[in-house]
């Protein structure tokens, strides 16, 4: 068939959906009527719990941001004041500068806010929910009603984390990472007062959220796909759902037992994580715990969190690279293998945040073994998606151009992890802002990329209209040449030793030649941020406002989602799911520009 | 006013962006949707190069400017090591930068969308995937094994002439402990802390504490291995030793250890650094509080003969402790109002 016949046919298949005709003997009765609560708010259709998502996400992460931008300014321009502080954060930014307590509250929350709330719960949450029943041809997520309690625990723990901000003694500020004792006692920090509870309750709950969420993607793919829809069929984007979820439905919990033993020793008198402590004045009665013993349950989770975070990114950005440079994506099932391999790895690194903890240095040379392999996989997802784009026909859609944002900043920050995994060197770079920007390139600005990537890509089949692409080139380019001016200094900084999480330099003679530096890219922050209010006035406006799509598959692409009609109804398909024939990657195949899934493989086609 | 300003200036920006990506928008409507997007193509494959190019540049000019803010020369024999690991690391990871930055723009620049031009179909190629597979592993073998060399020789236990030195953690300071003459460290217990004359909590039943001192500023001898036993009294804080290149976490209840040997006296490091204030610095590493930023020591390296001459003048904690001739009263006693003064006091010491 040919590509004009098979866009014909699609055509067709459109107004057949708009009209919302009543489809009998399917086996699914997704007509019945409506409310606002159903449809907007309990929502079941994994199509709104994704906005759901993303509508949530994106109102945290402007919060995470901005609070970004106000430790930045305490960081850039440590004499100044500036007076409408004071008037939004009172007390906390007495005389128009930030407090210590308030600075050390914000570099909290903006970590727990942008790991957690934006990048884990807006990202996965938001595609993994939309994508999964549409790229595997399911009418909606194997327990939607579980999906929505996903959603609003996610909800639920938002609005404890929310609270926790307007507390007298403030949140939690002990770092994103929570250490105790620091967060056991609230007599060794403010923070670790009544928002440290707040926190982790929040974090409970956000747990919960998160298993309900993963469990259901697993099933979801494993049980529910369309006839003819192999696992090595999947799209590589179903691909990275399905490893996210695992890595964590197994690390979440660890997380939580975590949390738990420390809301014992904060309030029922155990010692966990407690001994020798000489606090306020007192000894305390504590013994025998280790503080140690926290943070391996912490980056048991913690480590896996940032392949969470980032493997949905990769998987997006390879179906995104594919479609728009009109080419299968090199490798298939090596980029399935790496996943997988990261995965595993994933649980086998954690002790490499804990190189100077005193750990036994032989362990510390496995962690260093293990942890350097996963450069391997990282690698041969790199050399593939360049693989990818050579010898394209790239179209650059601003979908594209984050997807080679991304893969540009997982270099820039991957490479830097080769020195970070590295014990010796970790030594001297070990919590200095080395270790800022490499985290922040890698994990921050990559996946962004890839979220927004997917925001553009997947915003016609979110909403049935296209973002406005100039308001987006903008941002893209502003981001990328934004978060490079920021975080490439950086390394430098941390190569001087510079410690993490200071409130001024500007007394210690080590580091403070940097004030210019720090001037600089505080300002370039303010910029970057703006930048991203763009994206936001572009999104919201596009939504009701933005060029209405007209055609089934406007990008061209060969997977399931492009098949339902252009608002699809809950239940996706209004008559029969599709059946799949073929891998979701034959682009310029026997010189048709695409095939789609759904079409069977014709006899003389070449094999690949 | 300015703040106003400020925010109106803002405001407007926005609105001009606005209205010109509307107008662009209907203007690639009527251009229809292949010319728009060749166009916007052939601006964004220019664009994408641009970037690489200044990109590249910006990184030597960034390299220019701050290389050197950093460091300098490693001030011990552990710091030598790491800095070769540093640099071996940077040559490896450099190449690989600047060549796969480079083959990621320029591809995209080269391929992309033009009339008349097919996509190859290339779906995967087992040679290739092997090849990139197996370099990254053989190069990195090397470097782990690289690493690993240095990682033992740096966590190997201290040679046995190593001078002994304490350092406990607090917020937000560090209390230093030397053994006193006879070289050993006598026993403590945080149940005897006592802010205003055992900081660290020497049991004075312990013989080994009657000639312990504690000092307010590190001093080490140039050529002289020094063994660091690491402390914490509250919570985690770390010993960052950035000018030797070393760190080591403080953990309450578990002690850590640390051993390196300083090439350069303090004198020395201010003549290569030509900066008269040049001190050695020991940073807090682990976030540790409200006065994580400030919590700040120094380390004066010197010559065997002015270590010798200060520490002839040294007074034993024992004597200051017992100063009064008082005899040695349960310090867990000893006035707990008092010591939650003093540890306001330094909380708000720390602040300033």
């Amino acid at each position: 068939m040919s590509n004009e016949a098979t866009l014909h046919s699609q055509h067709e298949g459109v107004h057949g959906a708009m009209t919302h005709d009543h489809h009998d003997g399917h086996g699914h009765d997704h007509h019945h009527e409506d409310s606002f609560i159903s449809k907007y708010i309990f929502s079941l259709d994994h199509k709104m719990i994704a906005k759901q998502y993303l509508l949530t996400g994106i109102i945290w992460a402007i919060i995470g941001a901005l609070f970004s931008v106000l430790f930045r300014l305490q960081l850039g321009y440590p004499d100044a004041t500036f007076p409408w502080l004071e008037s939004i954060l009172g007390h906390w930014a007495k005389g128009g500068r930030i407090s210590p307590e308030a600075y050390y509250a914000l570099v909290t929350m903006h970590g727990t806010i942008l790991v957690f709330f934006v990048l884990t719960a807006g990202l996965t949450g938001t595609f993994s929910n939309f994508l999964i029943p549409l790229q595997v041809g399911a009418r909606d997520m194997a327990s939607p009603f579980m999906n929505m309690l996903s959603y609003w625990f996610f909800f639920l723990a938002s609005m404890v984390m929310m609270s926790s901000l307007f507390v007298q003694t403030g949140p939690a500020s002990g770092g994103w990472t929570s250490y105790p004792p620091l967060s056991a006692l609230g007599d060794a920090s403010i923070g670790s007062k009544i928002g440290m509870d707040l926190w982790l309750i929040s974090m409970a709950l956000f747990i919960v959220s998160s298993l309900l969420g993963s469990l259901n993607y697993i099933s979801t793919i494993l049980n529910m796909r369309t006839k003819g829809m192999s696992m090595t069929k999947m799209p590589l984007s179903i691909w990275s759902f399905f490893f996210t979820a695992v890595l964590g439905v197994l690390s979440f919990p660890v997380l939580l037992s975590g949390a738990i033993l420390l809301l014992f020793d904060r309030h029922a008198g155990t010692s966990f994580y407690l001994s020798d402590l000489f606090v306020a004045g007192k000894a305390l009665p504590n013994e025998g715990g280790s503080a140690i013993l926290y943070q391996h349950l912490f980056w048991f989770l913690g480590h896996p969190e940032v392949y969470i975070i980032i493997l949905p990114a990769m998987g997006m950005v390879s179906e995104i690279l594919a479609v728009n440079s009109r080419k299968p994506i090199f490798g298939y099932l090596a980029m399935v293998g790496s996943m997988f391999a990261i995965v595993i790895l994933a649980f086998l690194v954690w002790a490499h945040h804990m190189f100077v903890t005193g750990l036994n240095p032989f362990l510390g040379s496995v962690f260093v073994l293990l942890t350097l392999l996963i450069a391997v996989p990282s690698a041969i997802k790199v050399f593939n998606w360049l693989t990818t784009i050579w010898k394209g026909n790239i179209r650059f859609t601003p979908a594209a151009l984050f997807s080679i944002g991304f893969v540009s900043t997982f270099i820039s920050g991957g490479l830097t992890g080769i020195w970070l995994g590295n014990s010796s060197i970790d030594i001297h770079l070990h919590d200095t802002y080395f270790v800022i920007a490499h985290f922040h390139i890698v994990m921050g600005v990559s996946a962004f990329f890839g979220m927004f990537a997917g925001i553009y890509h997947w915003f016609p089949k979110m909403f049935g209209r296209y973002m406005n692409n100039t308001i987006a080139y903008i941002h893209f380019y502003v981001t990328l040449v934004g978060a490079y001016l920021i975080f490439w200094p950086m390394h430098y900084e941390g190569m001087a030793g510079m410690p993490r999480r200071y409130y001024d330099y500007s007394t210690w003679e080590s580091f403070k030649q940097f004030a210019e530096l720090n001037h600089f890219i505080s300002s370039v922050v303010i910029i970057v941020f703006f930048a991203q209010l763009l994206f936001v006035v572009n999104y919201f406006y596009s939504m009701y406002k933005g060029r209405k799509v007209t055609e089934l598959n406007p990008w061209g692409a060969t997977t399931l989602e492009w098949s339902t009609p252009i608002n699809p109804g809950h239940g996706n398909w209004p008559g029969e799911i599709p059946e799949v024939h073929r891998w979701p990657y034959d682009y310029s195949k026997d010189g048709v520009d695409f095939i789609p899934q759904t079409t069977p493989v014709g006899a003389h086609e070449s094999k690949h | 006013m300015s703040g106003f300003l400020a925010v109106l200036v803002v405001v407007l920006i926005f609105v001009v962006i606005f209205q010109i990506s509307k107008a662009s928008e209907y203007v690639s409507i009527l251009k229809g949707e292949k010319n728009a997007r060749s166009q916007s193509n052939r601006i964004n494959g220019f664009l994408l190069i641009a970037f690489l190019i200044l990109g590249l540049i910006g990184v030597w000019w960034c390299n220019d400017l701050l290389k050197d803010k950093i460091l300098g020369e490693a001030a011990s024999d552990h710091g030598e090591g790491i800095d070769q690991m540093i640099y071996v690391t940077l040559a490896i990871t450099g190449i690989v930068f600047v060549a796969t930055q480079i083959l990621l723009f320029w591809f995209s620049f080269k391929y992309q969308e033009k009339e008349g031009r097919k996509a190859f179909y290339y779906p995967h190629n087992n040679k290739l995937e092997l090849l990139w597979t197996a370099v990254p592993a053989i190069v990195l073998t090397v470097l782990v094994a690289f690493g690993i060399r240095h990682w033992y020789r740096i966590t190997s236990d201290a040679p046995k002439d190593a001078m002994v030195v304490e350092i406990t953690g607090k917020q937000f300071n560090w209390l230093i402990r030397y053994p006193g003459k006879d070289g050993l460290m006598g026993r403590k217990n945080f149940h005897l802390i006592n802010e205003i004359n055992n900081p660290v909590g020497q049991d004075w039943e312990d013989n080994l504490n009657k000639d312990d001192f504690m000092a307010t500023e590190m001093h080490l001898v140039v050529g002289k291995p020094v063994k660091l036993i690491i402390g914490s009294r509250d919570v985690i804080h770390d010993v960052g030793l950035p000018h030797f290149r070393l760190k080591m976490d403080a953990v309450p209840g578990i002690p850590t250890t640390l051993w390196f040997t300083p090439k350069f006296t303090t004198k020395q490091m201010k003549e290569k650094t030509g900066n008269p204030d040049f001190v050695y610095e020991i940073s807090c590493d682990q976030m540790c509080g409200v006065g994580h930023y400030s919590m700040k020591a120094n380390i004066i390296v010197e010559t065997q003969e002015e270590f010798d001459a200060w520490y002839a003048k040294q007074k034993s904690q024992y004597d200051i402790a017992h100063a009064d001739d008082a005899p040695a009263a349960p310090a867990t006693e000893a006035k707990p109002a008092a010591d939650s003064t003093a540890a306001k006091k330094v909380v708000a010491e720390a602040k300033h």
